[in-house]
């Protein structure tokens, strides 16, 4: 008897230690990958890799300027398609609709959200490249808008639904009409949920290189024409990463560097505002 | 943090209510009084899905006056008093029969337009709720700004107006940018009404606006609520019989839905003409 | 009486529902590209497209074949390494750890989540590859050699290497997902067998585990559909070669790859109409796991936001 509560007793701590190593072996990756970006993307992040047009092959330094401008440039695209179709699409679903319907709506935006992103690169390829005959900004901020709306939706229904259902009531007991109740008061009182809902999914696709790859198709130089194939940063560190010269891999992993630390900012930004919000809102 | 046992009001028996009516000087008659009633209640009942909430209930509220709907919880009281706005609607597989005249029109007609209707009829709730983003003054004008209005003396002169009615005037006049949720339990309750106010209601709906505060905000409550009767039409929800007795001039007793008597409180209190009432307000109740 | 306020909430209303139908929208519209896409390759190949090898647009010649085995197996490892890792650490997350450690390790993991899949392809190129090619390789071929998944020359690139990529890029959201199912665990469960003297580890075996095996099953098939449509670092090391080999040493290529690697190189129609269909194969089979998984997941009985957790 005594035995067998040893044995479980046991047991029961092996179990513990075995899953402490794989939840070690899941974050190893994280730190695997962050400290050698450190250590092989440092030392090229420099003042010319932030003001700096890349230079042909052979030629050291150049930088990635246009890159990280084009990057910003089909965020901004994205965000004119994912910002106001997430947004309300996802005050529909917190405010409006039946219980079924939009388990339904739910239930397809969660669908959508599991796309490939390459799938989305495809789509907006045949939707806006064949017919315009040119690969553009327009058609890769498209593409990146496209992915950002269940994303967005979906937080945004969330944090909406945070907001107290005493609020909803006072605005429309005082006679406020329901629409401006919910942009009045709703929206407003969850504005850092719904910032906080558009800065992760701005983040989440900033990374996405499937999607740009016969949309913005990428460009060595400046682009002033929204028309025309546009540089971005994850496209620019994929070929640079494929390419053969030591110096583009050095550049490849400066741009890395500057990816994830961008991202990472973006995601310990979110994680502040949001806890601000828990503490004021309950 | 004041303590409930040092100011713990007296209880005051039935009997003593009487008295206080007199001393206040309000002792309204059995019968409602000449002036056209604010609100004509007839055989109205109210569903929610299949769920009868309200059955048959058919009352006349007085206007400029104070009367109280009590009755234990989940005897329909609050939702008697939300269809006096339309409120209950919010709710969702709604259904009514019967009803509701407001100033002589029935607010429930097809035509009307429920919005229209809560700009007429203010409410104040159980939880103070002023809006979290928004200042003092911002939460007291919101309902105005939100309708249209624009003209800035005319904002100015009615939050003052507005927050004297309420009698907050005096503690926040210095504070008016602080946001609304700074100020303590019964300040937020008294911003709230005066937030309802500023629109110009005609009535004022209040669903237990005390029960979630001290004794002596409770009290300052109770005296704003008298105060306001002189302007305005108070409907008033409580689970709390002493208030009902000391500060409404009819009351309402609603049991399962049904409306078993309405009368002047004084009456109400002390010569019930129904036996549930008596048991209830007794205290030997279920 | 005041004008009505009925005109601007109907208006607002319907736009709303117009944006949250959207979603709807777009599922259809990726099915109609693709499909009009591809018409003249599914007309020319058929059924063929799906069972035939040879991928040679030179010769016209397009079997996907190879994509799908090369998608499904590099799937399939990646599903073997990540999900007894995730849901280990899902349970020590939320049964076993000591509460001051859990909400550290799941930022680490957020963070792990975040990193876009292209710098996991970088870094499995310079870093991942080199090492598993003098290290973890050949051990493998010492012990296991004599099967044919080990056997054969050992290049680095490989679809053993594009699923351990995969299984990396799926680690997290079966974590996550996992996690929340067992939070929506409910603490009753757990009491009632802790109440019969249960130790920590027989409550989670006992309670939470066989409670959640539906929702975890849930999980697992969602981070199947990531697998299956997971591209940049994939491309970046599983090698690219349109071939079905026994051997994990050797390269494969999966249907997400070939589109990223050829769809700019394709010069006639029916080269671009084939890796249309391509899309559309993967499209099919990534909306079949997602469909499942949420259907798994939803009615569970339990809120799980698996679009929160990306």
């Amino acid at each position: 008897m005594k035995n067998s509560h040893f044995w479980r007793k046991t047991k029961s701590a092996l179990a513990s230690a075995a899953s402490f190593v794989c939840a070690l072996l899941v974050i190893a990756p994280l730190a695997l990958v962050f400290l050698h970006l450190l250590r092989s993307g440092a030392s090229a992040v420099n003042w010319s890799f932030f003001t700096e047009l890349p230079k042909p092959v052979g030629v050291a330094g150049g930088g990635m300027v246009n890159a990280i401008a084009g990057s910003f440039e089909l965020l901004g695209l994205a965000a004119l398609v994912g910002v106001p179709v997430g947004v309300f699409g996802g005050v529909y679903l917190a405010e409006y609709g039946t219980v079924r319907g939009n388990w339904l709506l739910r239930f397809v935006a969660d669908v959508l959200n599991g796309v490939p992103s390459i799938i989305w690169g495809v789509v907006v390829y045949g939707l806006v490249v064949l017919r315009f005959k040119s690969f553009s900004a327009y058609a890769g901020g498209l593409a990146l808008g496209f992915i950002m709306i269940p994303l967005i939706m979906r937080t945004t229904e969330e944090v909406l639904l945070l907001v107290p259902a005493g609020y909803r009531e006072a605005s429309l007991a005082l006679g406020i009409s329901r629409w401006k109740t919910i942009v009045h008061i709703v929206m407003k009182t969850a504005l850092k949920g719904i910032v906080t809902a558009i800065l992760l999914a701005l983040a989440r696709v900033a990374g996405e290189t499937a999607p740009l790859l016969f949309t913005a198709f990428g460009n060595r130089f400046w682009n002033h024409d929204l028309s025309e194939p546009i540089a971005a940063l994850p496209l620019q560190i994929f070929s640079y990463a494929i390419s053969p010269y030591d110096d583009w891999h050095r550049q490849a992993w400066a741009g890395a560097l500057v990816l994830v630390v961008t991202i990472f900012f973006v995601n310990i930004l979110v994680r502040f505002l949001t806890r601000e919000r828990v503490a004021r809102v309950l | 943090m004041e303590s409930a046992a040092i100011i713990d009001p007296p209880m005051i028996t039935p009997v003593s209510l009487p008295q206080q009516q007199v001393a206040s000087g309000s002792e309204p008659a059995d019968v409602a009084p000449e002036r056209p009633p604010a609100f004509a209640v007839e055989r109205l009942s109210i569903f929610y899905g299949e769920k009868k909430a309200i059955e048959d209930v058919t009352l006349t509220i007085p206007s400029k006056m104070i009367t109280a709907i009590i009755g234990p919880s989940g005897c329909g009281k609050s939702t008697l008093l939300r269809s006096l706005n339309r409120m209950h609607e919010l709710a969702p597989n709604t259904r009514i029969e019967g009803k509701v005249l407001f100033a002589g029109d029935d607010i429930y007609a097809p035509e009307v337009d429920p919005v229209v209707i809560r700009r007429r009829i203010g409410m104040v709730f159980q939880k103070s709720n002023p809006f979290p983003t928004m200042s003092i003054a911002e939460n007291v004008l919101v309902g105005l700004k939100l309708n249209g209005v624009r003209d800035r003396a005319f904002l100015r002169e009615r939050l003052e107006q507005s927050l004297r009615m309420a009698a907050l005037w005096d503690e926040v006049k210095n504070d008016l940018h602080k946001p609304g949720i700074s100020l303590s339990g019964g300040q937020q309750q008294r911003l709230c009404i005066a937030r309802a106010i500023a629109v110009e209601p005609e009535v004022l709906l209040m669903d237990e606006p005390a029960s979630a505060l001290d004794p002596i905000a409770t009290a300052k409550i109770e005296e704003l609520i008298h105060e306001l009767s002189a302007n305005y039409t108070v409907v008033i929800v409580t689970h709390n019989m002493q208030q009902a007795g000391r500060c409404s001039d009819y009351t309402a007793f609603l049991y399962l839905g049904r409306l078993i008597e309405f009368a002047s409180t004084t009456k109400i209190f002390t010569n019930p003409s129904e036996r549930q009432t008596e048991d209830y307000i007794t205290g030997r109740f279920g | 009486m005041a004008p009505p306020s009925g005109l601007g909430d109907k208006v607002f209303k319907w736009f709303t529902l117009a944006m949250a139908l959207a979603v709807v929208a777009l599922v259809f519209l990726v099915g109609w590209q693709l499909a009009r896409g591809s018409s003249l390759a599914i007309r020319r190949f058929g059924f063929h497209f799906l069972a035939t090898s040879t991928w040679d647009p030179v010769a016209e010649q397009f079997g996907a074949l190879p994509f799908i085995y090369g998608t499904a197996i590099s799937s399939l490892i990646a599903l073997i390494i990540s999900v007894p890792l995730s849901i280990a650490t899902a349970v020590y997350l939320t049964e076993l750890a000591p509460l001051w450690i859990r909400q550290p390790i799941v930022s680490l993991i957020e963070m792990l989540a975040a990193i876009p899949s292209v710098i996991l392809g970088l870094w499995g190129i310079f870093v991942m590859i080199p090492w598993l090619r003098d290290h973890p390789f050949p051990f493998l071929k010492k012990i296991f050699g004599w099967t044919p998944f080990f056997s054969g020359p050992i290049y680095g690139v490989s679809m053993l290497a594009g699923g351990i990529i995969i299984a990396v890029m799926i680690l997290p959201i079966i974590t996550s997902v996992s996690r929340e199912i067992l939070r929506s665990v409910p603490n009753l469960q757990r009491e009632a067998a802790y109440a019969l003297g249960a130790t920590r580890w027989e409550v989670t075996r006992i309670a939470v585990l066989s409670y959640a095996k539906k929702g975890l099953f849930g999980a697992v098939i969602l981070g199947l559909g990531r697998a299956l449509g997971e591209t940049m670092a994939v491309t970046m090391v599983i090698g690219n070669t349109p071939q079905i080999r026994a051997s994990l040493f050797a390269p494969g290529y999966t249907l997400a790859s070939v589109i990223a690697n050829e769809f700019t190189e394709a010069t006639t129609d029916v080269y671009l109409q084939a890796l249309f269909e391509i899309g559309l194969v993967l499209f099919g089979i990534t909306i079949l796991a997602n469909l499942l998984a949420q259907l798994l997941l939803k009615t569970m009985g339990s809120t799980i936001k698996s679009g929160a957790v990306q």
